[in-house]
């Protein structure tokens, strides 16, 4: 049985439709590849499946439970956690903390308890902070668990991002263009810390723009053109589909001739100067 | 007949207050449109103003005393940004907007050293507080149609500068997109100033006129400020025309207010209809729902 | 080493806070404590603004509204008559209870009020209640939107004072009995009580810093941070912000009507000022010069400016100088003059600052 059930999701902003009738499936345990030209709504996409924008039409099913409409925060309770295509780190925190915040939905006491620091809650947040410090082992980054999360460069933002999303104990994470920004030693770790996630039981679905990373990892890949799917299955056959070698690898070259400039993603900035106030 | 020509009254004495208002909305959106700012020290502009023109008018002209205290105002409220938003570009907007508020208590203390506590007004811009106008059964003084006539002529004068001229144009751009603003070669920190000047002029306009109805009075401004802010969140912030409504609204909605209810609950349901009013449309009236700018920095 | 700050802090506020008291006795100026007293209660509220606003990143210029709210509703049920309704059914067991309880009032009349717990009581309910039905659809705004909505609320409610009977119109209300606490331990302003309600004043601010620092060493303190940070990113990881953001507004608005309350019972007496929109924004402001995000900051901060302004120091300059103190701190010291001190310390102690490391000087 399929663990999400994507079926017929529209969305569209002001009349123009960025996912028009997108439907697809993820088998647990599979890491799965969306790709697609700029503006083929893969972000739109994701947003619409970890809720963060509601479909205009369809239907999203996980576990065998709909997830349509569901706020982003019940999704997340759900098992399925996300990372964004911008590192969003909370910068007024350090590393560990941030990665403690995504324990928040498996945990369970409130105010009054953690005010009053209750017996159980104290034990409860060393639980935490101990689940915590395992996942930034995950990542690799257990050696800066003190630093503030502003004065990581840009690749340790996205780990510990990663770590963050794992907090959360999800059955499936979506990983949204991990490998942008990334040089090419760090997308080798990169493709092997995702196989590494899958190989503990938890399902990937990622968008990606770079070909290479996406071509090696994913076991499945769905292509977006303009919104709609136009190319389903193994990478092999996908890559030697005469539509996805029209449009999207057409589409690429011209996207590689231009876009040297255009997406102004920061770098790895040096931490200097990169440091919070 | 009497019932109608007092509804008329009300609706007049409304559309008076709220076009004062509309003016002080104006001047919280053409700051926030530069800056972010939500500018509490606006009301201030408007006391200022009144202030330095009864100060003037002793010595010189009714009209040479206006203008001196609208130029005087627009150079105070320019070197404000000077002296502090433009060296503090690091802070985040919400320290900003407190430092306005601690900007109107100073000014407002100041005032009350320079001009004490004494009410004080300019003479009737024509006529004196007995002359008064028929319009259609109703008996206005001349000084409403002063109000009304000046505040529409700034108005107007301020979209056709928004809208026609170069600076205008280029101030327009800082708001929508400073940064391509920035790199068409606009300087926006100067543009922020000139947002501060030509704010504290308009207020000091708005001041001058009134002064001879309401009065002038070293703390007459933070209410001003309350009520022109609400004016431009209920027009929706970043819109100065629908700042315009918005002023206009609540004028007429606190006149309505006064003929119904006792003086004492004068604001009330002002107020309570502005909170149901934001809270079914979270961006005001007129305003499109853009990204908070406060979270921005 | 967190454990080690905390010791510090908690021997050192009892020390201030006793230092204070003897050093006042010893130069003969106890009477200073009344309006020390004072500021603790005002400081209150400024802790959940901290709360708010510092960590959850809320705005809210409702909270001098909130104070009021607990201040009029004490003082109300405590000083109005309600001997009119002891011939209604029940009332005989609410005073067999202790609820209502005889009084006199100002000039020796007897009459039947709510006992100060009840009234207590009711006061935290009713503002728990205002401000779950303001904080609902408030907290949807952003930015000014929410200033102006929680501004709007301020002035209704001001006005609302201002112009009822009930709550004495622009006099305020008078003559507020003093509150047994336990036994031994009354809220008065008698000056016989001078320092029990000083040291009481103290032993509530600090209770109540123990627990919201708990409260902010927590989860629920993560999650508020996460959401003034990047809401959406928070609400993706879990956390049901809209909820959180509704908590922690009511939780302050308590606050707030809490220190209404013993200030109320303190004071004898509450007036409409209190609820003025100045008043709102005087506590943003003292929030602010005290570093927003800094519990103990705000609370040191808020203290000393209102002790120096409650004792008139800087006599008809007072609003002049508050502007004037809080202009520079904010354009000097954003994250309040508290801060760099506490940085200075710890390099003292030669400990790192946490914010300058960086993976560079990683061992």
């Amino acid at each position: 049985m399929a663990l999400l059930e994507v079926t017929d999701v529209r969305r569209a902003f002001g009349g123009l439709a960025a996912v028009d009738g997108v439907s697809f499936t993820v088998k647990p345990g599979q890491i799965k590849g969306i790709i697609g030209p700029n503006g083929a709504g893969k972000t739109t996409l994701f947003n619409l499946i970890s809720g963060l924008l509601k479909p205009d039409a369809g239907r999203i099913t996980f576990r065998g439970r709909s997830i349509t409409g569901l706020k982003p925060y019940e999704i997340a309770g759900a098992g399925l956690s996300r990372t964004f295509q911008n590192p969003s780190l909370f910068l007024q925190m350090n590393v560990l903390e941030n990665v403690m915040v995504g324990r928040h939905c498996r945990t369970r006491w409130g105010f009054l308890g953690c005010g009053l620091r209750w017996p159980g809650q104290a034990r409860e947040e060393r639980a935490i902070r101990e689940a915590a410090r395992a996942q930034l082992d995950v990542v690799g980054l257990a050696h800066l668990a003190g630093w503030s999360a502003g004065a990581l460069p840009f690749g340790q933002r996205r780990m510990v991002e990663l770590a963050r999303a794992l907090a959360t104990e999800p059955a499936m994470l979506l990983l949204d263009e991990p490998a942008s920004g990334l040089n090419t030693r760090e997308k080798e770790d990169l493709g092997r810390l995702i196989r590494q996630i899958r190989d503990r039981g938890i399902t990937v679905l990622l968008v990606e723009h770079d070909m290479s990373v996406v071509m090696g990892l994913s076991d499945d890949l769905l292509v977006l053109y303009n919104g709609r799917p136009i190319a389903e299955g193994a990478p092999a056959a996908v890559q030697n589909d005469p539509r996805v070698i029209r449009v999207y690898l057409g589409e690429d070259l011209q996207n590689d001739e231009s876009g040297g400039d255009a997406p102004p993603r920061a770098p790895a900035t040096p931490p200097a100067t990169c440091c919070s106030r | 007949m009497q019932n109608e020509s007092l509804a008329l009254q009300y609706l007049l004495s409304g559309i008076t207050k709220g076009s004062i208002y509309a003016v002080v909305a104006i001047g919280f959106n053409l700051i926030y449109s530069a800056t972010g700012i939500i500018n509490f020290a606006q009301g201030e502009f408007l006391m200022l103003g009144g202030m330095v023109a009864v100060t003037l008018a002793a010595y010189v002209p009714l009209p040479v005393a206006v203008t001196g205290a609208v130029a005087l105002v627009a150079l105070v409220g320019g070197l404000l940004e000077l002296a502090f938003f433009r060296r503090l570009r690091r802070h985040s907007i919400l320290h900003l907007v407190i430092i306005t508020m601690g900007l109107s208590i100073v000014i407002q203390e100041t005032a009350l050293h320079i001009w004490d506590e004494k009410v004080r007004s300019l003479p009737y811009f024509t006529g004196n507080e007995v002359s008064s106008v028929r319009f259609l059964g109703a008996a206005i003084s001349p000084q409403v149609l002063w109000v009304l006539g000046t505040v529409a002529l700034a108005v107007l004068g301020l979209h056709f500068f928004l809208r026609y001229t170069l600076t205008g144009r280029a101030m327009r751009a800082c708001s929508s997109n400073p940064e391509a603003a920035m790199l068409a070669g606009i300087n926006i920190p100067n543009m922020r100033t000139l947002a501060f000047g030509l704010s504290a002029a308009l207020g000091a306009l708005a001041g001058c006129v009134v002064s001879p109805m309401t009065m002038t009075h070293y703390e007459m401004g933070a209410p001003l400020a309350i009520k022109g802010f609400a004016a431009a969140i209920l027009g929706g912030l970043g819109n100065p025309m629908a700042a315009v409504a918005g002023g206009l609204l609540v004028g007429l909605l606190e006149a309505a207010s006064v003929s119904c209810l006792p003086a004492v609950y004068n604001d009330v349901s002002a107020f309570v209809i502005l909170l149901l009013v934001i809270f079914v449309r979270p961006q005001g009236l007129w305003g499109a729902l853009a990204p908070d700018r406060v979270r921005e920095h | 080493m967190p454990r080690l700050r905390l010791l510090f802090l908690l021997a050192l506020f009892p020390v201030m806070v006793a230092g204070a008291q003897l050093g006042l006795r010893a130069a003969g100026m106890e009477y200073c404590l009344t309006q020390l007293t004072m500021s603790v209660y005002y400081a209150l509220v400024v802790m959940g603004l901290c709360l708010l606003m510092g960590y959850a990143g809320q705005v809210s210029l409702g909270h001098g509204a909130f104070f009021a709210l607990g201040g009029y509703t004490t003082a109300v049920l405590t000083t109005h008559d309600f001997s009119g309704i002891r011939a209604c059914a029940g009332v005989g067991v609410l005073e067999r209870a202790g609820l209502l309880v005889a009084q006199q009032d100002l000039y020796g009349q007897a009459g039947l009020s709510v006992a100060p717990w009840a009234a207590f009581a009711a006061a935290m309910l009713l503002t728990f209640v205002v401000a779950l039905l303001i904080g609902y659809p408030a907290l949807r705004l952003r930015g000014h939107y929410l200033a102006m909505a929680t501004l709007g609320f301020t002035l209704i409610v001001s006005k609302l004072l201002l112009g009822s009977a009930l709550t004495g119109s622009a006099d305020g209300i008078h003559g507020v009995p003093e509150w047994k606490l336990l036994p031994g331990l009354t809220v008065s302003g008698r000056s016989a009580l001078r320092v029990q309600n000083y040291y009481l004043a103290c032993g509530l601010a600090l209770l109540l810093l123990l627990g919201l620092r708990n409260l902010l060493r927590s989860r629920v303190g993560r999650a508020l941070l996460a959401i003034h940070d990047r809401e959406t990113a928070a609400n993706a990881m879990g956390i049901n912000t809209a909820a959180y953001k509704l908590k922690v507004f009511v939780l302050s608005a308590l606050l707030a009507a809490l220190a209404g309350v013993f200030f109320t019972h303190y004071t004898g007496g509450i007036a409409p000022s209190e609820a003025g929109a100045l008043k709102s924004v005087r506590y943003v402001a003292l929030a602010a010069a005290g570093g927003m995000a800094n519990l103990w900051g705000v609370t040191v901060m808020s203290i000393a400016l209102n002790y120096c302004s409650l004792r008139g120091w800087f006599g008809s300059y007072d609003n002049a100088v508050f502007g004037a103190l809080l202009i520079l701190i904010i354009s000097l010291a954003p994250e309040g003059p508290l801060k760099p001190l506490g940085l200075w310390l710890r390099r003292l102690a030669g400990r790192p600052d946490p914010e300058r490391r960086t993976p560079h000087g990683a061992p």
